[in-house]
Order: C-alpha cells, then structure tokens, then sequence
C-alpha cells in the first residue's frame, strides 16, 4: 500500500473549484476505486455516478488527466506513482455536482433515430439473416451508451453544434439500422440533414478514447458519409438515377 | 496558456490547445505538421524543376505521365516518352513549362481529399481539434464539412485517377526493365516497381473504394464477390494510414534518386553498365 494524491473537481453549476485527497492505494486499484475511497474516508458527499465496476454499464463516464475515460477500467498503475492524477466531470453535458453530468440530451437524440422497419417476415414467419449480413453491424452493438465519444467529439466539446450533429454515438446507432439486412427505412436524407454526418471532420477522437475499441469512424461514421455521396453528391449516381427514373 | 484559455465549471479550460491532459499528444500532430511539410515543400520544389526528372529508363513519379517534354533540357524525358511530344511554343511563360504541372493535380487532389490525410491535416494544420479533448481552434460557427469543405465529398473521383495512376506507374516500372532495346534492370527499377506497389497498397485501402466496391452494400450474402473485396480493402483500409505515408516517402524518394542518378550525383547499380 502507498497513499496518492488525487485532484478532484468538487462544484456544482454555479462554480467550484478542484480539491485535493490523498487515500492510500494498493495494486489492482482503478480510479473509481479511489474515489470511493475518497467519499469513504474525506468527502461522504462526492457525487459519482457508477455502476457496474466492470466497464459494462456505461456510468462512471470522468476525465482523468484530461482524457475522457471510465473511471472503473483505469488503472492507477498506469500513471506514475507521485503524480497526482486530477479527476474533473465530462465537459460536453452540463454539470449536476462534482463527477456528474447531465447526459439526457443524448436521450432525446436516440429517440430522434426511427426504430428498425423490418421488412415482411418469410412465409414461415421467420426473420432470416445471412452471418455476413450482420457481421459488420455487430461491432456497433458493443456500445455501452458511456457518452465518452459524446464527449471528447470537438463538434460537440468545443464547437457545441448540438443543434447540428447528434455526435458519434448517434451516427453509429443509425449506421447499425442503416446497414442492418432486414431494414426498409431509408435513412440517408435523415443521416444528411438532421443528425448531422456532414459536421463529422474525421478526425476520429471518438474511436480514440471508446472503450469498447468500437471502430466508429472508419466502419460507421465514413461508411455513411459515404452513402450521402451517394445520394447528395456524386455527379454520376445522381445521373443514373434520374436516367433509370428512380 | 494563451490568454483566451479560461477555466469553466468542471474544471475545464477553453480555448486553442487548452486541456488537462498530461499526456504527449504534442508529438503527433507535429509530426505530421512537419512531414507533410517536408513533403509538401520537396514535392512542389522538384516539379518546379521541369529538368532532371529522368534518367533513363527511369522516370520520377513526380512526373509521369509525361504530356509535354521539353527537349535541350538536362534530364527531361526523351520524346517518344511525351504523350503528345514535343512542349507547345503557345505556353504562357508566366506559367513554369514543367511536366509535374500538368499531371500532380491528380495524386495532389486524391491525397487531400483522402479521408486519413483530411484527419491528419484537419488535427496538425486546421487544429479542428488538435488533439483529442484539446481545444480546437475557435470558430464563430462551425460547419465542419457541410459549407467550404464540401467537395471533400468528390474523393471518390479522385479516386478513379489514382487507380489509373497505378497502372502508369507500372507501366514506367515496365520500361525500366529495357534500356536502348535491351533487357536488363537495376537498383532504379526496383525503386519504381515498389513505387506503385505501395500506392496500390494504399489506393485499394481508400474507404471510398472500399464503399463502392461492397460497403454500401447491405445484402453482403447476394454478392459473394462484392463481399470479398470488400473484405479484402478492409484490410488494407485498416492499414490505411500506414500506406499513406509509406507510399508518400516512397514517392519523394524514387523523385529523389532519379534525380540523382539524372544529376550524376549517385550511380545506379545494373546490368546495363
Ligand atoms: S470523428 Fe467525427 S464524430 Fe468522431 S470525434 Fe471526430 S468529429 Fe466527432
Ligand atoms: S460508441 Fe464507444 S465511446 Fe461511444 S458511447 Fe458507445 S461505447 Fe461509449
Ligand atoms: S461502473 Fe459501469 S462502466 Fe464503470
Ligand atoms: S480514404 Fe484515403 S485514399 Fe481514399
């Protein structure tokens, strides 16, 4: 056991300040184990929002460091032993108390998203789906709704174009509907307009810090965009389409 | 810290480059800031040459295909390489008579619509954002690609040059195979065989290629073939950033030893001599 130091945003809306604790830490221990030893032995009154312990639940959603992260699967022994590792509350969403945010707005983004329209169940009254079909959507099926990618999207951090971009999380959730074999919806006047794609720069800090090592950018985000050129921008396709009377 | 940056509820700065991050997140965006620098100034330094860009039968990438030549100019392509011979005496002289002129459009605008480059340039040039959870540079309303950033939504045109660039370029490989009618090859061919090798690595990794060629596709299971190079571009894609900047070094570097061995600084190896 060695005791560590840990600067931790403590305020509400109205203002705050960082607070410094030091607990003693012993091998294994991530950063929400800290924490909680901070409210157990400091500050009984730390706001934490956590859940799961196991990187499953999506709740305990901090910066550490600066870096967007989940505070159950950080390590402590992944930072020098003296430094003193500040803790602040995601940036994008507005603050309640101390280590918590407000994330509703991602809520109503997700009902913005039109629900899966199957098509025609086969006369057997089955669904059928081919491996390959929906291997590709899989990998967006591992979202654990953290928001971290929500967070660190400068879109969204620093430019606050919430108005404009529902922000990765979204973008790939109507990829997973976009690109699944069984879906009849046309999503791409929608993926344009109002969720935003074109205010996506690429510039991939959400597949950086997901947890779920979700390749957001390259598998969701771009294969969409790609799909508005499609659609909206390519000379050609839309030529065709009015040749074929589509 | 600059004087925009300002501490916000939460502990968080704003501003340009403002962060809590500890971390070296410096290196990479420098990185590339200064390689595509380096590049960018070499690349335009060589084509403003319009000399010593062959030495057969090696020709610089820089400036393949030849169009025009202009003849009487120190290591400028023979005639029967110039697609349409000789330079017209009607070129506007503001304007520099060199090969590269008329065809580095064509790599220039599929690189800097390339979806990799756009994010490396966006972070180290645009500084939209530098960094991930770095401050990006303030704008009054930010627009990303829909306004002045539009056109980054034609890649896939420049796309179709660059494929046909890689068959040039194997082409020129080819001829590097036979100096005055004879068989034979040298260090200089091997250096323009992996030349489009690596360009083709880093063409079919493109993610418009690899959308068109089955990844808007949903029905993956109805298009076995589809499906198969889609699955092999994916592989290449994941691989994309590599191949952008080994088939980037590659480039400048074959302009550079063929200007070399044309310049008579270095003396190619073969079985010519
Ligand atoms: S790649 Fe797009 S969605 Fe992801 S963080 Fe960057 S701008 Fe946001
Ligand atoms: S995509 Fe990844 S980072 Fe974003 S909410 Fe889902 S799990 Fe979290
Ligand atoms: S507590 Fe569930 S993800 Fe961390
Ligand atoms: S995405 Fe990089 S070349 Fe097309």
């Amino acid at each position: 056991m060695s005791k560590r130091t840990f600067r931790i945003w403590r305020g509400d809306a109205e203002g705050g300040e960082f607070e410094e604790y030091t607990v003693e830490v012993g091998p294994g221990m991530v950063v929400l184990d800290a924490i909680h030893r901070v409210q157990a032995e400091h500050a009984s009154d730390l706001a934490v929002r956590w859940n799961c312990k196991a990187g499953k639940c999506g709740s305990c959603s901090m910066e550490i460091d600066g870096m967007p992260k989940l505070g159950c699967m950080t390590r402590l022994g992944d930072y020098p032993e003296s430094h003193t590792i500040t803790i602040q509350p995601l940036k994008t969403f507005p603050l309640i108390k101390d280590l918590v945010t407000d994330v509703s707005w991602n809520f109503a983004q997700n009902k913005r998203i039109k629900p899966l329209q199957p098509k025609p169940r086969d006369a057997d009254g089955e669904h059928r789906m081919q491996q390959e079909d929906v291997d590709r959507i899989q990998e967006f099926r591992k979202c654990i709704e953290c928001y971290l990618c929500q967070d660190t999207c400068h879109v969204l951090r620093d430019h606050d174009r919430k108005d404009a971009f529902v922000g990765p999380r979204f973008m790939i959730r109507v990829g997973q509907l976009a690109m699944h074999p069984l879906d009849t919806e046309d999503r791409i006047p929608a993926i344009k307009e109002e969720l935003g794609s074109g205010y996506c720069n690429i510039t991939r800090c959400c597949t950086e810090v997901c947890p779920e090592h979700i390749n957001i950018t390259d598998n969701g985000i771009i294969p969409l965009k790609e799909r508005v050129v499609d659609r909206y921008y390519d000379p050609i396709k839309m030529l065709l389409r009015k040749v074929r009377g589509a | 810290m600059s004087e925009l940056v300002q501490i916000r509820v939460g502990g968080h700065q704003t501003g340009l480059g403002a962060t809590c991050r500890v971390d070296d997140w410096k290196t990479g965006p420098t990185a590339t800031f200064l390689g595509l620098s380096f590049f960018i100034v070499y690349a335009t330094w060589a084509g403003l040459q319009g000399a010593h860009y062959y030495a057969g039968p090696y020709l610089s990438p820089l400036y393949s295909p030849v169009v025009w030549t202009k003849l009487g100019v120190p290591g400028a392509a023979p005639l029967e390489h110039a697609l349409l011979g000789e330079w017209p005496a009607w070129w506007p002289a503001l304007i520099p008579a060199t090969p590269a002129a008329l065809i580095l459009i064509f790599p220039g605008s599929f690189r800097f619509t390339c979806y990799y480059y756009r994010k490396a340039y966006y972070r180290a040039f645009g500084m939209t954002p530098p960094g991930c959870a770095v401050g990006a540079l303030p704008q009054s309303q930010y627009k990303g690609e829909t306004a002045l950033l539009i056109f980054q939504n034609l890649h896939r045109y420049a796309l179709y040059f660059a494929i046909l660039f890689i068959f040039i370029l194997y082409y020129d490989a080819a001829l590097a195979f036979s100096k005055d009618g004879e068989f034979g090859f040298g260090v200089g061919t091997l250096v323009l065989l992996i030349n489009p090798t690596l360009l083709a690595g880093y063409t079919f990794g493109c993610h418009s290629w690899r959308h068109l060629i089955g990844g808007g596709l949903n029905l993956h299971s109805k298009s076995p073939l589809r499906h198969s190079l889609w699955k092999m571009a994916t592989v290449l894609n994941e691989r994309h950033m590599l191949f952008a900047w080994l088939s980037l070094f590659w480039v400048g570097f074959t302009d550079f030893y063929v200007r070399m061995v044309s310049m008579g600084v270095i003396t190619d190896l073969n079985t010519w001599s």
